[in-house]
């Protein structure tokens, strides 16, 4: 049995799985501490369920709470910015092209200092060790630990940034360092942008990981804690503390799974709404839709592999704005509207008019309209000409975002997903149908516990031994084998990437190739570690 | 016409599919762009028929592998230096600048120096898309000198190339270029005023900015930005034709990066499975083959674009899985003719096959 778990911003939603079977489900409010609401979570499932905690052979856990921090500009580390590069690329410092918000989150401490490699192997120019070392005493000295360090074309050779992060680490022993070679590919600019973002959550990251492993702890569960990433396989707890930018995306990958297997949908819109967000995706023959360039992260460009999501500031916790002495007389004053973006988010339990509050939601407009039933308090007393008009402002925020996720002019077909879809109507213009799944308010936490497993191979070969169509089908197989051995179903593994960076300097056709295989999770997990993407037969060309 | 920020963007979507898949990444050129606009204003665009006789017009472009600039930026003083040494060289000022090619973030290349000396951008440029050699340059078939001609890398080198033979000139450069690490920045061709008007590609910017236009005008309104596309062809006065080659995915990728090029293959199949297209590159795309048969080649542009989006993926972006739209445009009129195809057609690349024009490969009208 798997127990799958969602942590949004709002609710933690738990399953109990067995093979495709959802045995119990949970909706909890998230707790300010994460780790009170997901113990919640697992324990009603488990009771829910009948069964003893030894049964439980893993737990996946996807979250939202690294996006939600970005967006929202909190609990993010101020980063020392180093970058490897110069003389060349000071024509586009870090930070290019960030919100002003986030920048000023993440600060200002950056070092365009020498070093980098050519195409050809060749230094761009020498490490500066002093200035490394110097900027290491400042940035100690300043109090900040966060460091991510890029240099020119470290996915060929990660030499420099590795001896960059040693005398950091030697200067300035409390510093979590993100080097880019660990964490991107090739493409600068997007590696360099994914470890600052990476080493601004790397405080939090710690602290959510613990948070959820000291949860297992208290319920006496000692199945292994994974977490899942952005391209729907999972990591280890301790991978993704070090590495939380690669769960970043994790969110919509899980509601995009999770809609598809309760529903068997290959081809519609998928629209989650929780309580702060809708996030509306799109599924192609059954995969989330991808950007093919690049992927806005908080609005900073990345290259990750995850969904192309739009997320309306629209949810079950969204707070609507209007005048109370011009609704009450029977009217709606149009211009005096406004629905969010601001959430009450998991107080919405303390704080909605349905639960005693005073505060008016998307919630309460839903429950007032008969639309749905639930929560303690009374809801609002408005006019059914009041309700239509608030009603007919969330249409067409919903339709207004189905229109630019749409592809073609065909109507679409809808999954509606998470614990807010009661806001979604039964009809909408352009779409078919709106499908309502059961459990489909636990999509992503179904998402997570049906997460894939990921395998990688990683090799500098060369061409000339053996020829390159021989050589990728060796590797090919070899990735897929390690989706299996990982516990991967053999019928459902593919290859999903293939990475060739030929290296010139190198004598003959020789290649640097990185080839990642996919598969849904079959019954059981193997080896706790096998997960990682390990890497076999490491570069030995350098 | 001013070019600003909107502009610039719409220049980079509309350069990066005119460029064939080659001219560089457009995504860093704009960042640049909007910095120089943020600091300088709008930069002037400028008809050739407005330029004096007797003007200074420069060229501007990167010379190098799309592979190398994805990862190593420029330093920022490359163009500055470039023109600066030009005016010493040439004992005047320069009076307006161009793209030498409309293509990729090469079609940017000339704006950030626009935006900070304050000079015109020309609507026109040498290539009317984007070619990998200086001598496939509309200049040089039409007989103009490419020297003097000046390099500038990151690491503050410049070069001065003087030599009467156009294809000596770009095996020199390419030398160069190779030598500075795979990328530099170039200025050559420094024409006068009635050499642009008479040999340029005219209005090869405002139509690039047309196009990229039309596809973000397309996606806001959530109508289809491939449709959007070929009408803002059809309006072109260069671009005749343009319809979709293929649909499908990209199942393998091979590209190297060998004697300052970015050269390889990428194979795509259809999502049925059953077809196949097959295209080699030189930084650009220059021939396509589908289930064997060729159905567009060089000059003619082949652009691959994100099937949903239509964001054009150059050729240093493409990735294993991509799911993209092949998109191929008849190349405009000057490089249809004979002595144009004998510098930019396929034989100029060591192709067999003798060129077709893309409309009769593929039934076109």
């Amino acid at each position: 049995m798997r127990v799958g778990v969602d942590v949004g911003g709002t609710n933690t939603d738990a399953v109990l799985m067995e093979g495709n079977e959802v045995v119990a489900w949970t909706k909890n409010p998230t707790s300010p501490d994460v780790s009170g609401g997901v113990a919640a979570a697992i324990d009603a499932v488990i009771s829910k369920g009948g069964i003893r905690h030894e049964a439980i052979s893993a737990v996946m856990v996807g979250t939202t709470h690294f996006t939600n921090a970005l967006v929202e500009r909190r609990g993010l580390d101020r980063v020392g910015i180093l970058r490897l590069a110069s003389p060349s690329g000071e024509a586009l410092p870090p930070l290019t092209a960030w919100p002003a918000e986030l920048c000023a989150t993440v600060g200002d401490s950056v070092y365009l200092l020498p070093g980098g490699y050519e195409v050809d192997g060749r230094e761009i120019a020498p490490l500066d060790e002093s200035r490394v070392r110097a900027a290491a005493r400042e940035l100690r000295s300043r109090g900040i630990a966060a460091v991510a360090v890029t240099s020119v074309f470290a996915p060929l050779n990660a030499a420099m940034e590795t001896r960059a992060a040693a005398i950091i680490k030697e200067e300035h022993p409390e510093a979590a360092i993100t080097v880019s070679n660990a964490i991107g590919r090739v493409g600068l600019i997007e590696r360099e942008n994914a470890s600052i973002l990476n080493a601004a959550l790397t405080s939090l990251a710690t602290r959510i990981v613990s948070s959820f492993e000291s949860a297992l702890h208290g319920l006496g569960i000692t199945a292994p804690l994974y977490i899942t990433q952005n391209d729907g396989t999972l990591i280890s707890a301790a991978r993704a503390a070090a590495y939380p930018a690669t769960t970043i995306g994790s969110g919509p990958t899980n509601s995009m799974r999770g809609a598809a297997f309760l529903t068997g949908c290959k081809d519609a819109i998928v629209m989650d709404v929780g309580g702060t967000t809708t996030d509306i995706g799109v599924l192609a023959n059954g995969f989330p839709r991808e950007s093919s360039i690049a992927v806005d992260i908080g609005g900073v460009r990345t290259n990750f592999r995850m969904p192309d999501v739009l997320a309306l500031g629209f949810g079950g916790g969204t707070r609507i704005h209007l005048d109370a002495s011009l609704h009450r007389a029977g009217g709606l004053d149009e211009n005096s509207l406004r629905i969010g973006p601001d959430s009450v988010g998991y107080r919405i339990t303390e704080e909605a008019m349905i639960f005693g509050g005073h505060v008016l939601t998307a919630s309460d407009v839903a429950v007032a309209a008969g639309r749905v039933h639930f929560g303690s308090g009374r809801p609002p007393d408005f006019s059914p000409a009041v309700l239509a008009g608030i009603l007919s402002q969330f249409r067409r925020l919903l339709e207004e975002g189905i229109d630019r996720m749409k592809t073609s002019r065909e109507p679409a077909r809808i999954l509606a997903v998470g614990g807010g879809s009661f806001l979604i109507p039964d009809s909408l213009t352009g779409v078919a149908e709106v499908i309502r799944a059961p459990h489909a308010h636990v999509a992503n936490a179904v998402g997570a516990a049906i997460a894939q497993v990921g395998g990688q191979v990683e090799q500098v070969v060369n061409y000339e031994s053996v020829p390159r169509s021989a050589t990728l089908e060796r590797l090919k197989a070899e990735a897929c084998s390690r989706v299996t051995a990982a516990g991967g179903d053999p019928d459902t593994v593919e290859v999903v990437d293939v990475e060739e960076v030929f290296l010139s300097y190198l004598p003959g056709r020789t290649a640097q190739v990185r080839i990642r295989a996919v598969g849904d999770l079959g019954r059981q997990l193997a080896g706790a570690h096998a997960h990682d993407g390990a890497t076999v037969g490491a570069a030995n060309g350098h | 016409m001013a070019i600003d920020a909107q502009g610039l963007a719409d220049l980079a979507r509309g350069a990066a599919f005119l460029g064939s898949g080659g001219g560089g990444d457009p995504h860093n050129g704009r960042l640049l762009g909007e910095a120089a606009v943020a600091r300088h204003g709008p930069i002037a665009l400028i008809a050739p028929e407005s330029l004096a006789d007797d003007a200074l017009v420069v060229p501007c472009g990167w010379i190098g592998a799309p592979t190398v600039s994805a990862e190593k930026l420029p330093n920022g003083r490359e163009v500055m230096a470039g023109l600066e040494r030009l005016e010493r060289l040439m004992g005047r000022k320069v009076d307006a600048v161009m793209p030498i090619e409309i293509g990729g973030g090469n079609g940017l290349a000339p704006l950030v120096a626009a935006a900070q000396l304050r000079l015109p951008v020309v609507d026109a440029d040498g290539m009317g898309r984007a070619f990998p050699e200086s001598q496939m340059a509309i200049f040089n078939i039409r007989g103009l000198a490419a020297c003097p001609a000046i390099l500038t890398a990151a690491c503050g080198s410049t070069v001065v190339i003087e030599n009467s033979d156009n294809l000596a000139h770009e095996r020199i450069a390419r030398a160069v270029a190779v030598a500075v690490g795979g990328i530099a920045h170039m200025v050559e061709y420094p024409l006068t005023g009635a050499q642009t008007r008479e040999n340029a590609i005219r209005g090869s910017v405002s139509t690039a900015i047309r196009i990229g236009a039309a596809i973000r005008e397309a996606r806001r309104a959530g109508t289809d930005p491939f449709a959007a596309l070929f009408e803002a062809m059809r309006r072109s006065a260069l671009y005749a034709q343009a319809g979709v080659l293929f649909d499908g995915k990209i199942v393998d990728i091979e590209r190297e990066t060998r004697a300052g090029f970015s050269v390889g293959r990428v194979v795509l199949e259809s999502f049925g499975g059953g077809e196949s297209m097959d295209i080699l590159f030189q930084n650009e795309n220059l021939i396509a083959r589908r289930g064997g048969e060729v159905c567009a080649m060089v000059p003619d542009i082949i652009t691959l674009m994100d099937r949903e989006t239509a964001d054009s993926i150059t050729t240093e972006r493409l990735k294993y899985g991509q799911r993209v739209k092949v998109i191929g445009a008849a190349a405009p009129q000057l490089l249809r003719e004979p002595r144009a195809l004998a510098v930019v057609g396929p034989a100029a690349f060591g192709f067999d096959e003798r060129y077709r024009p893309i409309e009769a490969l593929n039934g076109w009208r």
